[in-house]
C-alpha cells in the first residue's frame, strides 16, 4: 500500500541547503514543512568533510563540515521540524506530487511547495573520455573522501590528482596526512579551479606541486593503476605532442567538476540552464514550474557552504508568499554578457532589490562588472581580482530599473 | 569439489555456461573452470548486446545456421531463464547506390539463411522508427533483438549450477595432461580430473588447444572499442542502427545500439592487437567512433558520455586475411575426447545455445549420456524495483524492507537487489560482479553515489577484508586496508 500524505512545503535533500531552507521556512510561520533525506542522517555531503574552514563567513569561526551541519541540525530538532532519513525521492511531478522510497514503505506526498536541494554529483572518468586502461585505483575526489572519512578505508599509497577543484586539493592534504604520497596536482586550465586558500593550505603547506596547463592523457595499468601519462596542453587545451611524462602512482583522484543533481527536476519538467546545469530561476529561487523552488548546489555549484545557507534562507520569504497567494511575475530577463559565464537568477521582477550570483569566464584583474538595462548602467561592481573559482555577488537596486527590458551583466577591464 | 568429473569445461563465458547447461540435462558430473573471478568477464560481456537475425553470414556456414537457430530459440530460452531482452528490430541504413546494392545482397543472403522478416524500406520508414537517425533507405530486420549479455550468461550458468554443474573461479588452466583415458587439468597446485573436456576458452582457446595437442590454430585478438551514452541519448535511439557492413572489415561497422536499459553504445572499432588482455581505449579510435557514429546518429553530445569499454574478438583470421572465419566446433583425432571450440566471435552470443548443443552432440559420439529426469530448465532472476508500478513497488517493500532502501540513485537499484546479486549461488566477490547483476555503478554518476555502499555490503556479506575487495580481477584491488588500525 502506498501511504499518501500532504505537506505545505517539502524540502528534498537534508544537506546544508535543505536544512537552512527548512529552518527559514519554518521561521516564516510555515510549520508544516518536511525534509526528505536519502542518507541515514541529516547533513548531506558535509558529513564527510571533516576538515575545517566552514562557517568563517556565517559564524565567524572555522568549523568542520559535521560541526557546521550540526548547528543547523540542532535548530531542526529544537524547532521540531519534521524530517525523514533513509528516504530516497524517486519521483516528482509538475503537480508537486513526490514519490519516495523508505524501508517502511512507498510514500506519496502532495506538496503545495517543493524546495529542491539535492546538491550535486561529481564528473566521472567516463565523462572526460580519458584514454588508456581501465584499472582499479581511479576515484573521484568525493568518493575517495567518503571511503577514507566515513568508512575508514584507505584507497592507495601513491596518488596523482587531476583537477584543481577544491575537493581534489582537500583530498591531496587528506591522503598526505594518512601516510600516502601525493605526487602532484594537474590542472588543464592555465589557472586553478579551486579557492586560493586551498592552494595555500592543502598544497603549498605540504609541498605538493600544482601543474597548470597539464592533463592526464592516458591511464596505465591492467589491474591496479600503475601510472598516468601527463601532457602539457596548449592554449587550445589540446595536449602538446612530445610533452608526455609518465608519473608512477597507484591512485588517481579526479576533481574535474561538479554537476548539479537535477534528475528529479527534469522529471517535474523544470527548465535547466545549459551553463550551470541547474534550474533556471527567478529572484525568488522559483523554477520554471510554479511552486518548485531550488537552492544550493542543485541550483549552481557554490564554493563556500556559507553562501549555500544564505541562498537557501533567501527563498523562505518567497515560499511563504507563494503559499499565501502567489508571487509577482518576474518579467525582466537577466543575461550574461562578455566575461560572465552565467547569472543566477535569470529573471527578476523589478519590484525588489536583488543580488545576482555569477562566475567570471576567466581570471581578471582590475575588473568592473556592469549591469545594463536599455543602455543604462543600473549597477556597477569593481574588483581588484576576479577568478572563476570565486563566485561574484552583485546587488541590483529595484529603484534603478525601468520597465521590463533585459538586464545584461558584462565585465570591463579598467585601464 | 569431487575426486573426478565426467566433463571439464574450460571457460565460463556465454559458450562455456551454455555448454554447462546443455550437459547438465544429462546424468554427468561437470566442472567449469574459469580464470576470472566470475562468469562473463571477457568477450561475452563486452559487445553490442544484440541478438542477431543471421543475415550477415554466408549461407552454409555454422555462423549463419546457429545464429538463425539461436535467434529463433531465444523466446523459449528467455522464458525458461528469465533473461531480459526485447525484439526491437534493426535498421541497416544506406545512403548511395552501392549501399543499396549491398543491402539487397544482404537481404538475399539473409533469406537464403532462413531469416524471417527482412524488407527494404524507405526514408519515411526510417524516420518513423528512428527520427534521429540518418539514412536514405534501409534494410529492416524484424527479428533482431537487444539483450543483456551479463544476465544472459549468468542465467545460463546459474541454471547449470542448479542442475549440478560446479563452477570454479580464479582457476586458470596452466597445463593439461592426457593419459589416454583421463585428462588431468592443472591450475597451479590444483588438479581436476575428467575423461572428457570442452574448450570454451574464447581468447585463450588457442592456448588450451595447444595443451590438447592441436597446434594449428592461432587466435587473433581484435579489439572493439565503444562509447556508452547517458540514457538521455537513449530516448532518441530505441532500435539498433547499423551502417552497411564492409565484408572485408571483419566487423559490422560502427553502429549505434540501444542497451536494454536505455543507454546507447557507439562502436565497435576493429583493431587487431597482439595482447589478448589489452582493453585500453585509444584516443584516435575514440575520436573515430564519434565521427563515424555521427554519420548515422548526428546527436552525439559530449555531456552524454558516461563511459568507454572495450571487447576483444577471438578471430581466426588475421588482419591481412580480413573478414570472418567460420566457427570451429570439432572433435579431432589428436584429442578424441575433447571438443574444441575456436573463433567464437560475433554472432557467438546469439549462437551460444546451438553451439553448445553441437558440442554436446559431438561428445555424445564418444560419451553415452543418460538424460537426468530431475533437470529443471527454469531459473528466476533478481526482481528489479525500477521497472515496477508504484503499487508493485509498495508491495515489494512490504514483502522485504530492503526494497525500500535505494543504493544506486541513477539506476534506482535497491539494497534487496544488491543483496540478491551478492548472495547469488555462483558467488560474487568483485565490484563488477554486483554491477553486472543489478546495474549498480552503471548509471550516469558511474558509482559516485553507490559504490561505497556496494563495497560495504560486499564486505559485510562475504566477510572479505578491505584489501580483498577486487574491482573486477585479481590484482585489481580497491583498498589498501583500513585508514587507521583501531
Amino acid at each position: 500500500m502506498i501511504k499518501k500524505i500532504h505537506r505545505r512545503a517539502v524540502v528534498i535533500g537534508g544537506g546544508p541547503a535543505g536544512l537552512a531552507a527548512a529552518i527559514a521556512i519554518h521561521d516564516k510561520g510555515v510549520e508544516d514543512v518536511m525534509i526528505l533525506e536519502r542518507e541515514p542522517r541529516l547533513g548531506g555531503i558535509l558529513n564527510q568533510c571533516i576538515h575545517d574552514g566552514f562557517g568563517l563567513t556565517r559564524f565567524g569561526e572555522a568549523l568542520s563540515g559535521p560541526e557546521y551541519a550540526g548547528r543547523f541540525i540542532d535548530l531542526v530538532n529544537e524547532k521540531h521540524i519534521e524530517y525523514l532519513t533513509d528516504c530516497m525521492v524517486i519521483g516528482l511531478t509538475p503537480e508537486k506530487v513526490i514519490t519516495a522510497a523508505t524501508r517502511e514503505g512507498l510514500l506519496e506526498i502532495s506538496a503545495d511547495a517543493v524546495i529542491l536541494s539535492m546538491g550535486c554529483r561529481e564528473r566521472p572518468r567516463g565523462a572526460m573520455s580519458i584514454p588508456g586502461d581501465r584499472p582499479s585505483g581511479v576515484f573521484t575526489a568525493g568518493v575517495a573522501q567518503a571511503y577514507i572519512n566515513k568508512q575508514d578505508l584507505m584507497i592507495g599509497k601513491r596518488a596523482v590528482i587531476l583537477g584543481s577543484g577544491d575537493i581534489g586539493m582537500i583530498m591531496a592534504r587528506r591522503l598526505t596526512l594518512e601516510g600516502a604520497r601525493v605526487e602532484a596536482v594537474f590542472e588543464i586550465l592555465p589557472y586553478p579551479s579551486g579557492l586560493p586558500r586551498n592552494i595555500e593550505q592543502c598544497l603549498n603547506d605540504f609541498g605538493i606541486p600544482l601543474y597548470l596547463s597539464h592533463t592526464v592523457t592516458r591511464i596505465n595499468g591492467r589491474k591496479r593503476l600503475e601510472s598516468v601519462t601527463v601532457s602539457e596542453v596548449g592554449p587550445d587545451m589540446k595536449p602538446i605532442p612530445g610533452t608526455e611524462k609518465i608519473w608512477p602512482c597507484d591512485t588517481l583522484i579526479l576533481s574535474v567538476g561538479l554537476i548539479p543533481e537535477n534528475e528529479l527536476s527534469l522529471q517535474a519538467g523544470v527548465e535547466l540552464d545549459p551553463v550551470t546545469r541547474g534550474p533556471v530561476t527567478d529572484e525568488n529561487c522559483q523554477t520554471s514550474v510554479p511552486g518548485i523552488f531550488a537552492c544550493g548546489n542543485v541550483l549552481q555549484v557554490h564554493d563556500l557552504v556559507d553562501f549555500v545557507s544564505l541562498e537557501a534562507e533567501s527563498l523562505a520569504g518567497p515560499v511563504k508568499e507563494y503559499l499565501d497567494g502567489g508571487l509577482p511575475d518576474c518579467r525582466i530577463p537577466v543575461e550574461a554578457g562578455n566575461g560572465v559565464r552565467y547569472t543566477v537568477p535569470r529573471r527578476i521582477s523589478g519590484g525588489k532589490d536583488v543580488t545576482l550570483s555569477f562566475r567570471p569566464s576567466s581570471p581578471m584583474r582590475e575588473v568592473c562588472y556592469e549591469a545594463f538595462q536599455d543602455g543604462r548602467v543600473v549597477s556597477r561592481l569593481r574588483l581588484k581580482k576576479a577568478v572563476p573559482a570565486v563566485m561574484v555577488h552583485m546587488d541590483i537596486k529595484a529603484s534603478e530599473l525601468r520597465g521590463e527590458g533585459p538586464v545584461k551583466v558584462v565585465a570591463r577591464i579598467e585601464e | 569439489m569431487k575426486e573426478r568429473y565426467d566433463v571439464i569445461i574450460i571457460g565460463a563465458g556465454v559458450i562455456g555456461s551454455a555448454a554447462a547447461r546443455e550437459l547438465s540435462r544429462y546424468k554427468l558430473d561437470i566442472a567449469v573452470l574459469e580464470k576470472m573471478p566470475d562468469v562473463c568477464c571477457g568477450t561475452s560481456a563486452r559487445n553490442s548486446g544484440v541478438l542477431h537475425a543471421g543475415f550477415n553470414n554466408r549461407p552454409g556456414t555454422k555462423m549463419a545456421k546457429y545464429c538463425v537457430e539461436g535467434n529463433a530459440g531465444f523466446d523459449r530460452l528467455a522464458e525458461e531463464l528469465d533473461i531480459p531482452y526485447k525484439r526491437t528490430g534493426k535498421l541497416v541504413v544506406g545512403f548511395n547506390d552501392d549501399d543499396r546494392k549491398a543491402l539487397e545482397k544482404l537481404k538475399a543472403q539473409g533469406e537464403a539463411n532462413g531469416v524471417p522478416g527482412l524488407e527494404m524500406v524507405d526514408k519515411a520508414f526510417i524516420k518513423e522508427k528512428l527520427p534521429f537517425v540518418e539514412g536514405e533507405f534501409a534494410m529492416w530486420s524484424a527479428s533482431t533483438a537487444i539483450l543483456n549479455p551479463f544476465i544472459y550468461t549468468v542465467a545460463l550458468a546459474e541454471n547449470a549450477q542448479k542442475n549440478g554443474a560446479e563452477f570454479f573461479f580464479d582457476t586458470e588452466v596452466t597445463s593439461i595432461v592426457d593419459d589416454g583415458n583421463m585428462y588431468t587439468v592443472n591450475s597451479g597446485e590444483r588438479s581436476f580430473l575428467a575423461p572428457y573436456l570442452i574448450n570454451c576458452a574464447g581468447l585463450g582457446a588457442d592456448r588450451i588447444s595447444r595443451m590438447l595437442g592441436i597446434d594449428e590454430y592461432t587466435i587473433y585478438p581484435c579489439k572493439g572499442e565503444y562509447y556508452v551514452l547517458d540514457k538521455r541519448a537513449g530516448e532518441m535511439l530505441t532500435i539498433p542502427a547499423y551502417p552497411v557492413p564492409n565484408p572485408k572489415a571483419g566487423g559490422l561497422g560502427i553502429h549505434i545500439t540501444p542497451s536494454l536499459e536505455g543507454n546507447v553504445f557507439i562502436g565497435p572499432s576493429n583493431e587487431y592487437i597482439d595482447d589478448p588482455d589489452d582493453y585500453a581505449a585509444e584516443k584516435d579510435v575514440m575520436d573515430m567512433l564519434l565521427s563515424d557514429g555521427g554519420r548515422i546518429f548526428p546527436h552525439i553530445r559530449r555531456d552524454h558520455f558516461i563511459r568507454n569499454f572495450t571487447g576483444i574478438r577471438p578471430k581466426l583470421v588475421s588482419k591481412e586475411q580480413g573478414g570472418f572465419h567460420d566457427f570451429v566446433i570439432e572433435r579431432r583425432a589428436e584429442a578424441p575426447r575433447a571438443v574444441n571450440l575456436m573463433g567464437i566471435e560475433s554472432p557467438g552470443l546469439t549462437s551460444a545455445v546451438p553451439i553448445a548443443k553441437e558440442a554436446v552432440r559431438l561428445l555424445q559420439e564418444v560419451l553415452p549420456m543418460e538424460p537426468d529426469p530431475t533437470f529443471d530448465p527454469y531459473r528466476k532472476g533478481i526482481v528489479t524495483f525500477r521497472d515496477k508500478t508504484p503499487e508493485e513497488q509498495a508491495a515489494l517493500i512490504e514483502q522485504d524492507p530492503d526494497y525500500g532502501e535505494i543504493v544506486c540513485r541513477c539506476e534506482t537499484v535497491t539494497k534487496a537487489e544488491v543483496l540478491q546479486a551478492i548472495r547469488n549461488p555462483l558467488g560474487v566477490h568483485t565490484m563488477t560482479g554486483v554491477k553486472y547483476r543489478c546495474r549498480t555503478m552503471m548509471g550516469r554518476c558511474q558509482g559516485g553515489y553507490c559504490q561505497m555502499r556496494v563495497a560495504a555490503l560486499l564486505m559485510e556479506e562475504t566477510g572479505m577484508k578491505p584489501e580483498e575487495v577486487r574491482y573486477n580481477k585479481t590484482g585489481a584491488y580497491v583498498f589498501t586496508g583500513k585508514v587507521r588500525q583501531i
